[in-house]
């Protein structure tokens, strides 16, 4: 029986891709939150770099997708 | 034959537009393939020329409004790169690259976007006729990615190299200096004979990290505007025109939080490898001198 895997390891590459950088992302956000609670006349300050942390780990996940793009 | 004819003809009805990896080309000069991300690029850049003879010509000492909004744009470009560099010379000499590939980079990832990419050629596809269009981000294209990267990772050493002199970056990835270290300190300090080959390895690892640098830099910005793309598609093919209009601007963001990510990375490597390192290095040999002296 000959199944097709390649379905099934996009599938796999985005999934587990996913997981780390969503952790990341939760993180910067709590954090920023918690900052930004504590100290609220500086959410200027925090949005920009936290939106850079964002892309940073948000990449990692868009490196998974390209990978699962790639697989044929 | 008939049945191809046949097919083809079936198949107008549901054209397809693949996503595809890789830029597709339009036509050729030659031997030269002009790919739609090349063809973008090109556009790219002629925006920007025309943009800066516009500019120059109505250059005034009161700002009229285009040269206002660049003036805003520039005067919080610099406050940035000066953030990163600590220091307004230097950032002067970095700036001019940064913000220029800023804009390039901006601007390609804008042009992905243009509801000119619903203009194109048809071609036989794999699988019956396929759409490609004219337009395609030139970010949106691995090797435009790659040559930024490239020339980002080379220019940083070069700077480095005029900064500090190419002796010092030549000991940043190939450390002879450490080795060399082991015949001159060897009587004052045993360790050296541990540290000098570790310190080596390090500056081997560093050498290594700059092919990383290459791949990181290249990857996020392709895998961000190419994902943005293909997510686009995915929603226009799910509910036509109302649903990929939230997204659209979405990816009008992550055009400039990617531009503004390479640009100011640009700016960092830069700044790393114009700083001299053998500065915290000599903070070292002060504290191993005040140690020499609480042993005596």
């Amino acid at each position: 029986m000959e199944l097709d895997l390649s379905t099934v390891a996009k599938a796999l590459a985005v999934g587990l891709g996913a997981i780390g950088p969503g952790i990341g992302i939760g993180l910067i956000g709590a954090k920023a939150m918690e900052a930004i609670g504590r100290n609220p006349e500086a959410t200027n300050k925090i949005l920009v770099p936290m939106l850079l942390a964002c892309a940073f780990a948000e990449a990692i996940a868009i490196y998974a997708l390209v990978i699962a793009f790639s697989i044929k | 034959m008939t049945e191809n004819i046949h097919t083809t003809t079936e198949e107008i009805v549901e054209i397809s537009h693949e996503t595809t990896l890789f830029a597709e080309p339009i036509f050729h000069i030659g031997n030269f393939t002009v790919t739609n991300a090349l063809l973008s690029g090109w556009l790219a850049v002629f925006v920007i020329i025309a943009i800066a003879v516009i500019l120059r010509k109505k250059l005034r000492e009161v700002p009229n409004t285009l040269q206002n909004i660049f003036e805003i744009i520039l005067e919080g470009a610099l406050d940035l790169c000066d953030q990163v560099t600590n220091s307004r010379a230097l950032s002067m000499k970095v700036f001019p690259i940064a913000i220029s590939v800023f804009f390039f980079v901006l601007i390609n990832n804008w042009l992905g976007l243009l509801p000119i990419g619903g203009l194109g050629l048809l071609e036989k596809g794999e699988h019956g006729l396929a759409f490609i269009p004219f337009l395609r981000g030139g970010t949106a294209d691995v090797n435009t990615t790659i040559a930024l990267a490239v020339m980002a990772v080379i220019g940083a050493n070069l700077f480095g190299i005029f900064s500090i002199g190419i002796w010092k970056i030549f000991n940043k990835y190939v450390n002879l200096k450490a080795l060399g270290q082991v015949f001159t300190n060897i009587k004052k300090d045993k360790t050296v004979i541990i540290v000098a080959p570790i310190t080596f390895f390090v500056g081997l690892l560093e050498l290594v990290g700059e092919f990383a640098k290459v791949a990181s830099l290249s990857f996020r910005l392709f895998g961000n505007v190419f994902a943005g793309e293909v997510l686009l598609a995915s929603m226009a093919a799910l509910f036509a025109y109302i649903l990929p209009v939230p997204f659209l601007f979405l990816e009008i963001l992550v055009g400039v939080i990617q531009a503004l990510i390479f640009s100011m990375l640009l700016v960092v490597y830069f700044t790393i490898s114009a700083t001299d390192h053998e500065e915290h290095g000599e903070h070292g040999k002060e504290i191993e001198e005040l140690e020499n002296v609480v042993r005596a």
